[in-house]
C-alpha cells in the first residue's frame, strides 16, 4: 500500500513536470491568474496597501499584462522577491513575469537566461544621505559606510566607483529595502545607494523627506524593464507588446477616457490597429483582437499610468526626463503596430 | 541425518523471497535499494532535463571569473578584482571564524551555566533556569537580531565622537581612550611592530614572521610548562609532597613571550576617528558580534543541559566518597566528577557544535559575510549559477561537519571509559 502511494507520488511528479513545457500562455489562461513577481514594498513602484491590494508603476504593468491574456486586471497575484530571489522565482517557473525594477544587462539577457521585454523606466544609480551630513556630492563618500542592496546591479557598480575615485568604502550588505531603510535611518551607514528612483520612493515614505538629500551624481545607466524566461518567445512578446501599447497610447493621445469612443473607429489607421478596430494584431500572438483596449483600460496609457504613481504630482515626485515620449525629447518610443 | 524439521529439498520457488524469513529481509533490502536508487536516478534526470529546457549548462567555470563585488569583512587579503573563488574562500574562512569562536564561548557558557544550575543557592540555580529556558525555546534568528537591534540601537553614530568645536566635546566619549562602541562596529587597538622578521607570501594570505614567532615561543613555554608539571606530579607521588610550581610556571610562559614582543617593537594602535568612520585600529563589526552573541548564547543554553545532565549521571557516591578524602566542594566537581562526566557530556556536545556551525548560515540576516552570505548569495545571484553554488555550498558545510565530528571523534575517544 505504501510503496503504491510512493510510486504514485513519482508518477505525478513526472507528470507536473510533462505538463510544466506547456507554453506559459497556456500556463496562464489554464490558471486564470498571472503570476507577477514583485518587489516586497516599495512605495510607487509595487506596494500593498492595508487591505492588501497591490499598487504602483510596476504593477500596473502586471495588471495591463493580466487584462490583455485574460480580460481582466485584477486576476494577478503578486509575488514578492528580493534582490536575491527574483530571478530563480522567474526561471523556476513560480512567476511568470517580473516587474519589479530589475536592470536589463547583458549577462542577465543571456547567461541568466531571462529576456527583458522592454524598458518600462530609464532609471541610473544614486545616492541618499542626512542633509546635516553637510555632504554635496558622492565624491565626499571617501571611507563612508554605504548601504547596498546584495544581488543587484548597484552592488556592483558601488565598487566600481569606488574604485574609479581612488575611494574607499565598508559596504553594509541588506537584502531588501525595507531593511536598508532601517540600517540607513539608525544611522548604520552614512549613505544608502541604489536606483535614483528607488531613493525617491524610500525618501517619500519617510516622516522626515526634507531632511535627506539625493546626491547629483548618477553613476550608472539602469533600464528598468519587465522580465520574462528566456525561451518562450510568444509570451515575451506578449508582454513586450503590452508594454509598447501603453507607451503607444500616450504617444497617439488614446486615454482611459476616451478609449470607449476610439475602439469604435477613428480616422487614424495606427490607433485603429493596436485598438483591433483593423486587422488582426492580437490573434498573431495568440490574444483576442482588442487585447490592448483592455490592457490600457486596466490603468491607462503609460503617461497616465506614470502620473497617478510616481509623477510630479504624486509624493515621490519624479519628473518624466528620459521617459517622456520620443517626441517630447525623452527615450520611450514604441514601434509601429503593423 | 535428516532431522524431521527439515524442510524437504524442493529446490528453490519465486515465493519463498516472500514467505521464508531466510530470504525476506534480503528481499526487503533490495527492493528498498532499488526504489532509491529510481528515485536518485530520477531526480538527476529531471535536474538534466529540466537545465536543458532552460538552456543551462552545469559547469563551474564562474569560480574563476571576476566576482566585482566587496566584502565588508575578510579575514584574508580581497579586493573586488578577485575571483568568485576567492570570495567563497572568504566567506568560508568567515563562517570557520565565528563557528571557532561561538562553540569556544558556548563551551563556557554551557559548562558555567550548567554547573551552576545544580547549585545550592537558589537564586543563582533559579536564574540559570531562566536563562537555559529562554534561550532554548525561542528561534536562534531572533536572538541574532536582537543582539544586532540591541547593537544598533543603543550605541551612537561614528560621528558622534566628534568633537564640537564650539563647545570642545564630544557626544560620546571612548572608553580608556581606546575603544569606541559605534551602531555600526567597536573599535578596538590594532597590533602593529616596529620591526618585521619578514612576510612569507602563501597563495592564501600573507603569513607574518613576528605571528610565526610568537606562535612558536608560545607553544615551547606550553611544552615546557608541561613538562615541569608533570616533573611536579612525579615528586609528589615519590615523597607526597607537591613543589612549588606556580610563580615558575608564570615565568615560563610569560617570560620568553615578553622578551620577544619587546624586541619586536610591539604597539598597540587606538582607533581615530577619520571622516566617516574609526581608522588605525581594528574595527569588529556589529554584524559579527551580533552572529557571534545569538549562535553561543543559544548554544550555550543547551550546552548547559548536557553539561547539567553528565553531571547527574555521575553517581552521588563519588561526591560523597571525595569529601570523605577531605576535597572541597570546587576540588570535588574539577578534579572528580567533570572527568567522568565528559564521557557523557562529549557526544551529544559534538552535535551542538555541528549545530552552532549550520546555524551561523543565518548570517546574512545581519549582513555578515559568510559562505552563505557570498557563494549562496552574491555570486549565485550575480552569475545565475543556482545549482552549481547550492551543491557546492552543500558540499563544504558537509566536509566541515564531519572535520568538526572527526575530531571531536578523537577527543571522545580519549576521555571515554579505560578498562583496564
Ligand atoms: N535595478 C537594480 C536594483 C533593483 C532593486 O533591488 N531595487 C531596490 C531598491 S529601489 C528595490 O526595488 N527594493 C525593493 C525590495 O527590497 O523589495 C537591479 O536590477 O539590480
Amino acid at each position: 500500500m505504501k510503496k503504491s502511494v510512493f510510486f504514485g507520488t513519482l508518477m505525478a511528479a513526472g507528470l507536473t513536470a510533462g505538463i510544466a513545457s506547456a507554453t506559459t500562455l497556456e500556463d496562464v489562461k489554464a490558471r486564470g491568474v498571472l503570476n507577477c513577481g514583485v518587489n516586497t514594498g516599495l512605495v510607487g513602484f509595487a506596494a500593498p496597501d492595508a487591505n492588501g491590494n497591490w499598487s504602483g508603476f510596476d504593477v500596473a504593468l502586471c495588471k495591463a499584462v493580466a487584462a490583455a491574456v485574460l480580460g481582466d486586471p485584477t486576476k494577478v497575484k503578486y509575488v514578492p522577491t528580493t534582490g536575491q530571489t527574483r530571478f530563480t522565482a522567474l526561471t523556476s517557473g513560480e512567476v511568470d513575469m517580473l516587474a519589479r525594477n530589475s536592470t536589463w544587462t547583458f549577462s542577465r539577457d543571456t547567461d541568466l537566461k531571462m529576456d527583458f521585454a522592454g524598458v518600462n523606466y530609464y532609471d541610473g544609480q544614486g545616492f541618499m544621505v542626512r542633509k546635516d551630513s553637510g555632504i554635496t556630492s558622492a565624491k565626499e563618500l571617501d571611507g563612508a559606510s554605504v548601504c547596498i542592496q546584495t544581488g543587484t546591479t548597484t552592488e556592483m557598480n558601488l565598487a566600481d566607483y569606488f574604485k574609479a575615485n581612488n575611494m574607499t568604502y565598508q559596504p553594509i550588505a541588506v537584502d531588501s529595502n525595507a531593511e536598508g531603510e532601517q540600517q540607513y535611518l539608525a544611522g548604520a551607514c552614512d549613505a544608502y545607494t541604489t536606483d535614483a528612483s528607488g531613493l525617491a520612493a524610500t525618501r517619500a515614505a519617510y516622516a522626515d523627506p526634507e531632511n535627506h538629500v539625493i546626491l547629483p551624481e548618477i553613476i550608472s545607466k539602469e533600464p528598468l524593464g519587465p522580465a520574462v524566461r528566456h525561451g518562450d518567445n510568444q509570451w515575451g512578446d506578449i508582454v513586450r507588446w503590452t508594454l509598447f501599447a501603453l507607451i503607444a497610447a500616450e504617444e497617439y493621445g488614446i486615454t482611459s477616457a476616451n478609449i470607449d469612443e476610439l475602439a469604435k473607429g477613428t480616422e487614424n489607421p495606427e490607433i485603429n490597429r493596436i485598438l483591433g478596430v483593423d486587422g488582426d494584431l492580437g490573434p498573431m500572438t495568440g490574444l483576442e483582437k482588442d487585447w490592448a483596449v483592455k490592457a490600457i483600460k486596466a490603468g491607462g496609457n503609460y503617461g497616465e499610468i506614470f502620473a497617478a504613481t510616481i509623477g510630479e504630482s504624486t509624493p515621490i515626485g519624479l519628473a518624466r526626463g528620459l521617459n517622456a515620449q520620443w517626441t517630447q525629447g525623452g527615450l520611450m518610443y514604441a514601434p509601429p503596430f503593423r | 541425518m535428516t532431522s524431521a524439521s527439515d524442510a524437504p529439498d524442493r529446490g528453490f520457488r519465486l515465493s519463498q523471497l516472500i514467505y521464508d524469513t531466510r530470504y525476506r529481509s534480503l528481499t526487503i533490502q533490495v527492493i528498498t535499494l532499488i526504489v532509491v536508487m529510481g528515485a536518485a536516478g530520477w531526480l538527476v534526470d529531471n535536474t538534466i532535463q529540466n537545465l536543458r529546457v532552460l538552456g543551462k549548462d552545469f559547469n563551474f567555470g564562474f569560480l574563476d571569473n571576476r566576482a566585482g563585488y566587496d566584502i565588508a569583512q575578510h579575514l584574508i587579503p580581497y579586493t573586488n578584482d578577485n575571483t568568485h573563488a576567492r570570495a567563497m574562500l572568504v566567506g568560508l574562512l568567515n563562517t570557520i571564524w565565528v563557528s571557532l569562536l561561538g562553540c569556544a564561548t558556548a563551551t563556557v557558557i554551557g559548562i558555567f551555566v550548567g554547573v551552576l544550575r545544580l547549585s545550592k543557592n537558589w537564586l543563582v540555580a533559579r536564574l540559570m533556569t531562566v536563562y537555559v529556558e529562554t534561550f532554548r525555546n525561542v528561534p536562534v534568528l531572533l536572538w541574532i537580531l536582537v543582539a544586532m537591534a540591541v547593537l544598533t540601537e543603543i550605541t551612537p553614530a561614528p560621528n558622534a565622537y566628534k568633537v564640537n568645536p564650539a563647545t570642545g566635546e564630544a557626544n560620546a566619549s571612548m572608553i580608556l581612550d581606546s575603544i569606541a562602541l559605534t551602531n555600526r562596529y567597536t573599535a578596538i587597538p590594532a597590533v602593529s611592530f616596529e620591526r618585521s622578521l619578514g612576510v612569507i607570501d602563501t597563495a592564501l594570505a600573507p603569513v607574518s614572521l613576528n605571528v610565526l614567532a610568537i606562535v612558536l615561543v608560545l607553544a615551547g613555554a606550553i611544552w615546557v610548562n608541561r613538562r615541569l608539571l608533570a616533573h611536579a606530579s612525579a615528586v609528589q607521588d615519590a615523597t607526597g609532597a607537591r613543589p612549588v610550581t606556580w610563580w615558575k610556571s608564570l615565568l615560563l610562559l610569560l617570560g620568553p613571550l615578553a622578551l620577544l614582543l619587546a624586541a619586536l617593537g610591539f604597539q598597540l594602535h587606538g582607533p581615530t576617528l577619520k571622516g566617516f568612520n574609526f581608522t588605525g585600529g581594528t574595527n569588529v563589526s556589529n554584524a559579527f558580534v551580533a552572529l557571534w552573541a545569538g549562535l553561543s548564547l543559544y548554544t550555550g543554553a543547551f550546552i548547559a543541559e548536557i553539561v547539567r545532565a553528565g553531571i547527574l549521571a555521575i553517581s552521588k557516591g563519588q561526591t560523597e566518597a571525595a569529601f570523605a578524602l577531605g576535597l572541597r566542594p570546587g576540588k570535588t566537581m574539577r578534579l572528580v566528577i567533570l572527568p567522568q562526566a565528559l564521557r557523557v557530556i562529549v557526544p551529544p556536545l559534538i552535535s551542538q557544535f555541528l549545530n552552532l556551525t549550520k546555524n551561523s548560515s543565518l548570517a546574512i540576516a545581519v549582513g555578515y559575510m559568510d559562505l552563505r552570505g557570498t557563494l549562496g548569495g552574491i555570486t549565485l545571484n550575480q552569475t545565475g549559477r543556482e545549482l552549481e553554488a547550492i551543491l557546492l555550498m552543500m558540499l563544504i558545510y558537509l566536509a566541515i561537519s564531519l572535520v568538526i565530528s572527526g575530531v571531536m571523534n578523537l577527543y571522545n575517544h580519549k576521555v571515554r571509559l579505560k578498562e583496564r
